[in-house]
């Protein structure tokens, strides 16, 4: 499990300049400082994990429970609850405030967001298929999967068979994704690579469970 | 404006000269060979000026020995090190693909007389 996450929202993405002048491509998370609203702990919840909170939202828009929840915890209400699965817990409090300087360039991290949604996509868009050749007589079948299955032995197709369905819109993980530089002043991390998600979506930002092997072992 | 503009601020720069396609342009490139540093000059014709922000290339075309040559430039790399207008060309489209199927005398460029600001 991670030892560190935060919340951040995805701003877009750019490219800038290394040290060796080579553009990278980054995607810019805007990270405004979460706050911690309860600390899970394995005596009392069975797990260890934050929950967290950022930026603000009225009052008046909370039900009574969730009101109570936040007024419990002494922490002004945000826009939503976010639990960040962590090892150890010990060192944080509640109405504890994190920021983008948890991290620090060249870090390796996770990313895990929302995965925008494709609606009803066919074979070709959801598991890369071929489709089928555009002439040799070919008639209104050019994006079909093709066959799914044998004949008389089984008479069935087969359970997990990849077919047309909906596609998107789920939990996506981005592994092992590099830090390039974290802002606190501005609020901004920028991760090499791309992020899932739309601009504006909500992206939790943990380090890396998977490290790189090139490392053996240790957390760079 | 651009919610990324504020990351691309840093990486865009204010020292390069406004030149278009048409133009003849020396490019004082920084090449590093092992430790040593040194600039290489492309001299050429800007053929085209392509996409917008940090993202922006332009392309200057040459004639080596015989041998057209193209070199793509990220306008705002740090690895320009300057970009010198020689000439301002006369030309009527934004892409000089034409260019490349002339040789010699037809493929001159009017030189552009007016001061453009």
């Amino acid at each position: 499990m991670a030892t560190k996450a935060i919340v951040g929202e995805k701003v877009g993405m750019t490219q800038i300049w290394d040290d060796q002048n080579r553009a990278i491509p980054v995607t810019v998370l805007r990270v405004t400082p979460v706050r911690v609203v309860q600390v899970k702990t394995p005596e009392r919840e069975g797990y260890s994990a934050l929950q967290v909170t950022w930026g603000y939202r009225r009052r008046s828009s909370l039900n009574k429970p969730l009101l109570g929840h936040y007024e419990a915890a002494g922490v002004d209400p945000g826009r939503r609850l976010v639990e960040l699965r962590l090892d150890d817990i010990s060192e944080y409090q509640v109405g504890q405030q994190l920021g983008a300087d948890i991290w620090s360039p060249g870090e390796r991290v996770d990313a895990i967001a929302v995965s925008r949604g494709k609606g009803f996509a066919g074979g070709m868009k959801r598991h890369n298929f071929k489709g089928q050749g555009a002439s040799h007589g070919n008639h209104k079948h050019h994006r079909a999967p093709g066959s799914v299955g044998a004949c008389a032995t089984p008479a069935r197709v087969f359970k997990g068979t990849r077919m047309a369905g909906r596609m998107g819109g789920r939990r996506v993980t981005a592994l092992n994704l590099q830090v390039v530089s974290a802002d606190p002043d501005r609020e901004l991390i920028l991760l090499k690579g791309a992020v899932p998600g739309p601009r504006g979506g909500m992206v939790v930002i943990r380090d890396s469970v998977k490290v790189p092997v090139k490392t053996n072992g240790a957390r760079p | 404006m651009h919610p990324t503009d504020v990351i691309d601020q840093d990486s865009l720069r204010s020292d390069i000269p406004g030149f278009r396609p048409g133009d003849t342009v020396r490019v004082h490139v920084r090449v590093v060979e092992g430790t040593r540093e040194r600039v290489q000059v492309f001299q050429g014709v800007v053929i085209r000026r392509q996409g917008s922000g940090v993202r922006e290339t332009f392309t200057v075309r040459k004639v080596s020995f015989g041998v057209g040559v193209e070199r793509t430039f990220p306008v705002h790399s740090p690895t320009v090190a300057r970009i010198e207008v020689v000439s301002q060309g006369d030309v009527r489209r934004a892409k000089l693909y034409y260019l490349r199927d002339r040789y010699g005398k037809a493929a001159k460029i009017k030189e552009r007389r007016t001061a453009r600001s």
